[in-house]
């Protein structure tokens, strides 16, 4: 169906499944539950769940299927939520021809950045992508101050022209319906919140990982992996492999800059630091951590990451005494004083340690992990496509 | 002229820094083919040995004077440190004052101690894995490294400064015969400069004229050949690994007082250091060392008010620029080998 075949169907229901009743799944814990801390369905959080995965689906089109690893991807975001807050400033809080102006502008801009970074391979793409990335930035912040706003970060004034807005809202909106519209429900002790800008992101998140499924079953994506697993021999049979790279690195940089349109529609502001580096650090560590070259990796990993650094951020010293207030006095407080390294401000060190340990020892990422534990278990089917795929190659 | 050479001595400093940890990052990449993501928190972690050395040496105890009153009319509660009682008040302060250079002294074993570690207990095992997999996983240590700093000394930057001795500027022109008050340059960052020729100058003579360094070049132009004649490449290797940290912690020690430390120090001049050693060619130490004064001065030439009204937010990306264009037209760096990671 769709031009799928049965497995990859199901999975792309999975996902749609996922993305339309996420308020639901992630708000399982009744409102006034002790677990109620773990609920992850506010619309903020759920609308940053959907982004970040069209970001590493994205992210993963390019290092997953090819293995070149751009330290760079941060860039695009950056431009697609300047173009779009642009729009925004411009046009009206019409969040349509925001999105799509973002995303031209970012295939624009990766046009450019990878037809010269393609130019080399292995850490020197690294390299370049990282010198690119930290130039916008860098850039954004002083001499671009006119187009970007500098540090204040590009924001929509009342002043501004807005030519098409007419008297519609002076929030985002698509064509009428408030991005920061919500319907709440409640189901006894269970409360349910529907954000339409969740709504908005899960639509696009459907259909990005419909596109990437095809582009991952198509010619071209063979291409890619072909060049993954050997570009020397992929010459020898007469194919160059540059503009496949080059189109990979556009679409990759399409996906950025949608992510990146769709965070400035959820919040009309655009900043520089979305481009620094350590940003491009993140969906990195996001596709790894979900399972590079998987389909369903990316959005695993960005899940994952941004509902422990929402879990991990909130847990303050408090809330730990009263969990582990069990533990007899000496034990509670030895046990506090090294959770809380983790946890509250101490995120970060979380999220590197979790990033390292995945790196060492699961480097397929967490969907290796579910196939090792299935494997254990003897639940397993012998390994199929997807975890061959998981294995990373070098890019030379 | 005369700010033509304020210009260089203004990127000495800088280039200094970048010079030694490129020199670290090329050191192990040509050593152990290891692509050191987390060097920038070495020379962070060295930044923070001076601090740690200032604040221990400044530990104090506290006794009540009933001779004096505070404000509030209790009596005064008077901190002495202990280097105080044991060293006397005069030698005590000297000491207190000098933390910063006393620091190399507990930084060196401390960063050999940290590099052994890291190659032995991390490093060692990516080897056979892909370039990738080297970035992503010394990158993620470089996360927790700096998130460690970040949990002991919080996240503002911690001032440490100089020794007085070393404070306040010194006017160069005079030198040079110019008018006073032309060339004016702080003295802790001529002391930085020196301090990073020595070091360059101790990394090379080490590896030039001592046997060990012979066979750790002998096993950087062909570890298998070396390995094959019975000598233990790895250990050396290990040790190189050791040095190196050594070397981007003692930059960091010495760099506390030019700029206060704080905990994403190393990540900003990672990524220039990088730049450094891919512009002055991968694997390459000469290279390395050349490319990080040049692009020290290029930057400070291009922070001048002159070329900046040429080409506005010049002096933010001149040295992404220069790395570009040198990636582009000569990827093997200023002075790489032939056919080292060329393509």
């Amino acid at each position: 169906m769709l031009g799928l075949n049965k497995k990859d169907f199901s999975l792309l229901i999975v996902v749609a499944a996922l993305a339309f009743f996420a308020p639901i799944i992630l708000n399982i814990f009744p409102k006034d539950s002790a677990l109620s801390f773990f609920n992850g369905g506010y619309p903020d959080l759920m609308q940053r769940f959907a982004i970040f995965g069209i970001f590493a689906i994205g992210f993963n089109i390019l290092f997953g299927l090819t293995g070149y690893l751009s330290f760079g991807h941060a860039a695009f975001l950056g431009v697609g939520s300047y173009a779009a807050v642009w729009m925004f400033k411009l046009l009206s809080y019409n969040v349509v021809p925001a999105i799509i102006l973002s995303v031209i502008v970012a295939a624009l801009f990766s046009v450019v950045i990878g037809y010269v970074s393609l130019r080399r391979s292995g850490i020197y793409f690294s390299i370049l992508t990282l010198a690119f990335a930290e130039m916008s930035y860098r850039l954004a912040y002083s001499v671009l101050t006119p187009l970007t706003n500098g540090e204040t970060g590009l924001q929509v004034y009342t002043n501004d022209p807005q030519i098409l807005k007419g008297d519609g809202p002076s929030v985002p909106h698509l064509f009428g319906l408030e991005m920061r519209a919500r319907t709440e429900l409640d189901i006894g002790p269970w409360e349910f919140t529907f954000p339409v800008g969740y709504y908005l992101c899960a639509v696009i998140l459907v259909i990005s990982f419909y596109i990437a499924i095809r582009i991952f079953r198509s010619p071209f994506g063979l291409t890619l992996r072909a060049i993954k697993s050997n570009q020397n021999r992929l010459r020898y049979t007469g194919m160059n492999p540059k503009p496949y790279m080059l189109t990979a690195f556009v679409i990759s940089g399409m996906y950025a800059g949608l992510a990146g349109g769709l965070l400035a529609a959820m919040d009309p502001l655009a900043g520089a630091e979305r481009m620094q580096w350590t940003a491009s650090g993140e969906v990195v560590i996001m596709t790894i951590l979900g399972g590079a070259g998987t389909l369903i990796g990316p959005i695993l990993g960005a899940g994952t990451i941004k509902y422990l650094e929402n879990v991990f951020s909130k847990m303050n010293e408090g809330l730990l005494h009263q969990w582990f207030s069990f533990l007899p006095d000496f034990m509670e407080d030895g046990v506090i004083w090294v959770v809380s390294k983790f946890t509250g401000e101490g995120w970060h060190l979380m999220l590197g340690a979790l990033f390292m340990i995945v790196i060492i020892f699961l480097p397929g990422g967490l969907i290796e992990g579910g196939q090792r534990l299935m494997n254990a278990i003897g639940m397993g089917k012998k390994k199929d496509e997807q975890s061959n795929s998981a294995k990373s190659e070098p890019a030379e | 002229m005369g700010s033509f050479i304020l210009q260089i001595l203004n990127g000495l400093d800088k280039g200094s820094a970048y010079a030694l940890i490129a020199l670290g990052l090329t050191l192990i990449f040509g050593t152990l083919g290891v692509v050191n993501f987390a060097h920038g928190a070495l020379f962070m972690i060295g930044a923070f040995c001076a601090v740690t050395l200032s604040r221990m040496l400044s530990l104090s105890f506290e006794e009540v004077d009933p001779t004096k009153t505070d404000f509030l009319g209790q009596p005064l509660v008077v901190k002495t440190p202990y280097v105080y009682d044991w060293f006397g008040p005069e030698a005590g302060a000297a000491i207190i004052d000098w933390a910063v250079p006393l620091a190399i002294l507990m930084a060196i074993p401390i960063m050999i101690a940290i590099g052994f570690i890291m190659e032995r207990g991390l490093i060692k095992h990516f080897y056979k894995r892909p370039h990738a997999d080297q970035i992503l996983v010394t990158f993620g240590l470089a996360i927790v490294l700096q998130e460690i700093v970040k949990a002991n000394f919080g996240a503002n930057p911690v001032p440490t400064p100089a020794p007085t001795a070393f404070q306040g500027s010194f006017d160069f022109g005079i030198w040079l015969g110019f008018d006073p008050n032309i060339i004016i340059y702080p003295y802790w960052r001529m002391v930085y400069f020196a301090f990073a020729a020595v070091i360059i100058g101790g990394v090379f003579a080490f590896l030039q004229f001592t046997t060990f360094g012979m066979v750790v070049r002998a096993g950087m132009a062909d570890r298998e050949t070396v390995g094959l004649l019975g000598i233990n490449i790895d250990k050396r290797f290990t040790i190189m690994f050791g040095l190196a940290a050594a070397v981007a912690g003692l930059a960091g020690v010495m760099y506390a007082p030019i700029n206060s430390p704080n905990f994403h120090m190393g990540m900003d001049f990672l990524v220039l250091s990088f730049v450094v050693v891919v512009v002055g060619g991968m694997g390459s130490l000469p290279g390395a060392v050349l490319a990080g004064f040049l692009l020290g001065i290029l930057e400070s030439f291009a922070s001048m008010n002159e070329v900046k009204s040429i080409i506005p937010g010049i002096d933010q990306i001149i040295i992404y620029l220069v790395a570009i264009v040198i990636l582009l037209t000569r990827p093997r760096g200023l002075m790489g080998r032939k056919g080292v990671m060329e393509d």
